[in-house]
């Protein structure tokens, strides 16, 4: 996994609720026994008309969010699915960082699985970067994961939250399934006091 | 020690080791692995040279891509087909025991986990699906995950967690006739919202919880996630004990006395205390369906599709007016007014033996509209095998219902169950957004007694009134 530590880049607009994983990356995409190469699907139908042209008023059609590394999304983003091939979609289209006001739960775990960053805004927060980033085309951000500040081009800082154990694996590209087994000791002393006190949950299906 | 609830005994029960900031190294008993979720983990493990740490605590199946049709035909989509091969090889290779397409015992991972006897009150079961959330009808802390984290139960047989709140959802009365779990969960998810329990795990009490049934139970903790809550969970009662005993991977026994008198202690402490709590009175709880493209836009079938023009609140009009005509309804129309094209009874939120004994029971002897297409996808083969001894299928097809193998099917529309542009359906799955039955379809989320209904009348009825 790819480190975090800060980030500036082109941000992109999706104006609605409730956006769920089925939107981000329909299910025809998820056959695939590949991370890679999702960027295909990502909002596959939203980015069409009728009749499978082009829509030129989805955001991610529009030239100026080409090179788009950030994310501006509303409440409740990435509901629905756990599927994570929704952030490797994200990811896969370039995109590092996600900002809203809220996200649902299963979505903002697999977003730190992958190196990207979602960052919790207030709801004033976010309506003013919405003004920001459709007011004047070329729109930056710099997301600072240290110092927890993500810095508007006039010069505004927001502060967000982040627990300190998901910040420091994200800061430095830890893989998590090798901190986990630095602990394969107590583990194991776990198991062999449950296979004591509980043994009807080690019988082995069969 | 202080009162405790549900939730809170299972999760110390399963801590290994707890960072200062609280994040926790929570230990995982069991685990279900199907094929969309689970090939890149494997890949994972394999690159990385490592093996799963307890092969023997998970179980896999492929439910998501396996056709409803004849299953001795090969699979004509060559990407389905890969992909539940691939399941084939990883378990082959990893040691973990299958249930393959032809096996009896396949079916929704969400269904045969409890048929089985797989899930039991007191566990913390995972699975790559947003829908493991059902098996907390057993007393369970069980909860969806995404593949990255399957790689990581099956390397170490934990996984890293903060510890969500808790929030009661009470619901005490008597539900109306005809009315089930499918209304109750839909009711609360209108009244929570589906951010509503973000951050939270539910728990369901209340008179009108305790007389569900294990079925019933299962309807209520599944579409949890769809309010936003990662987990939903039951006390275990002689309900559950009576529903779980003898089943294949049950304990037997002295194990089996061990297991009763253990889980016995689950249930929360009289003064427990929850984070939130949410009341509802089950008398007040008409029918249900969905409305908008959202599980949080329902209403009664006695109700009416809201008019945006009187919301105040901008986001919420323009959300409103987008579902409503993407669902192409006109503000204010009556929901019984509202006309299907398809009818699909299954899922893992219903398509257990209850669910098709009660919609057979309203299909006896009515015929499904000229309008209206209908299946019946059962859960599981041994669902399908049960409903068979039963004389169900022969009700359903005599009906003019579809009657098919095991599978997710159409609520997901992975295999060839789609829904073409423009239609209508009344479901009785668990996700209503735009595209989810397939590219342009329209899904209203209904009870099975509700579904049936619809198929013959060829619009919503209100099931406590129909003949």
């Amino acid at each position: 996994m790819d480190a975090f530590t800060t980030l500036t880049g082109l941000v992109a607009p999706l104006d609605r609720l409730n956006v769920d994983t089925d939107q981000i990356i329909p299910k025809q995409f998820l056959k695939t026994i590949k991370r890679t190469g999702l960027r295909e699907g990502l909002f596959y139908d939203w980015r069409r008309l009728k009749d499978g042209s082009q829509d030129p008023s989805f955001f991610l059609n529009q030239p100026r969010y080409q090179k788009a590394t950030i994310l501006l999304a509303r409440d409740n983003f990435g509901c629905g699915s756990s599927r994570e091939h929704a952030p490797w979609a994200l990811l896969d289209q370039g995109f590092r960082c996600v900002l809203a006001p809220s996200f649902a739960d299963i979505f903002y775990n697999n977003c730190f699985q992958n190196g990207i960053l979602p960052v919790v805004l207030t709801g004033p927060e976010i309506h003013a970067l919405f003004e920001g980033v459709t007011a004047r085309e070329g729109y930056q951000l710099t997301v600072d994961l240290a110092a927890q500040l993500v810095i508007t081009p006039d010069g505004a800082t927001y502060h967000f939250e982040i627990d300190p154990f998901r910040k420091d694996c994200l800061y430095r590209g830890l893989d998590a399934i090798g901190l986990t087994l630095q602990h394969a000791d107590r583990i194991t002393e776990y198991e062999q006091r449950r296979r004591t006190q509980t043994p009807w949950l080690f019988q082995d299906v069969r | 020690m202080a009162a405790q609830t549900l939730f809170e005994k299972i999760w110390n029960d399963h801590v290994v080791r707890a960072e200062p900031d609280g994040t926790t190294l929570l230990y995982i008993d069991r685990h279900l692995v199907h094929e969309v979720t689970s090939p890149q983990a494997f890949e994972g493990l394999a690159v990385a040279g490592r093996t799963p740490r307890r092969p023997g605590a998970a179980l896999a199946v492929p439910d998501h891509n396996v056709p409803t049709t004849d299953r001795r035909v090969a699979i004509a989509d060559p990407i389905s087909a890969k992909q539940i091969q691939t399941l084939d090889d990883n378990c082959k290779t990893f040691g973990i025991t299958m249930f393959g397409m032809n096996d009896i015992r396949q079916g929704v991972v969400h269904v045969i986990g409890p048929e089985q006897g797989f899930t039991l009150p007191g566990m913390t079961i995972v699975c790559g699906d947003s829908h493991t959330s059902t098996h907390g009808a057993f007393g369970a802390l069980a909860f969806g995950i995404g593949t990255s984290e399957v790689e990581h139960v099956l390397a170490t047989q934990c996984l890293v967690q903060k510890r969500p709140k808790t929030m009661e959802v009470r619901v005490d009365g008597q539900l109306s006739p005809r009315c089930s779990a499918k209304d109750v969960i839909l009711a609360i998810i209108g009244k929570i919202g589906t951010a509503g329990g973000t951050g939270y795990v539910i728990e369901y009490t209340g008179s009108a919880i305790r007389a569900l049934s294990m079925e019933g139970r299962m309807t209520l903790c599944n579409m949890s996630i769809e309010g936003g809550a990662r987990a939903g969970m039951v006390a275990p009662d002689e309900t559950t004990f009576v529903y779980i005993k003898g089943r294949p991977m049950a304990p037997k026994g002295i194990l089996w006395d061990q297991a009763v008198t253990a889980w016995r202690q689950l249930a929360t402490d009289p003064g427990a205390k929850y984070d939130a709590v949410v009341e509802l009175q089950a008398e007040a709880i008409a029918p249900q369906v969905t409305w908008g493209t959202s599980p949080g836009m329902v209403t009664g079938v006695d109700g009416n599709v809201p008019d945006p023009r009187t919301m105040g609140d901008d986001k919420l009009r323009q959300a409103t007016e987008r579902a409503i005509e993407y669902m192409a309804l006109l503000p204010g129309m009556p929901i019984r007014d509202i006309k299907i094209d398809k009818v699909f009874i299954g899922s893992c939120t219903n398509s257990r033996i209850e669910d098709l004994r009660l919609a057979a029971s309203f299909a006896k002897g009515k015929k499904v509209a000229s309008t209206v297409h209908a299946m019946v996808v059962p859960g599981s083969g041994l669902v399908k095998q049960q409903a068979e001894q039963e004389g169900l299928d022969r009700i359903f097809k005599e009906s003019g219902f579809e009657w098919r193998e095991a599978g997710c099917s159409m609520c997901l529309a992975m295999n060839a169950d789609v829904l073409q542009p423009g239609e209508r359906c009344a479901s009785t799955s668990n996700r209503n957004f735009e595209g989810r039955q397939g590219a342009g379809g329209r899904t209203h989320l209904v009870s099975p007694a509700m579904a049936v209904a619809a198929a013959v009348e060829g619009h919503f009825v209100d099931i406590r009134h129909w003949s």
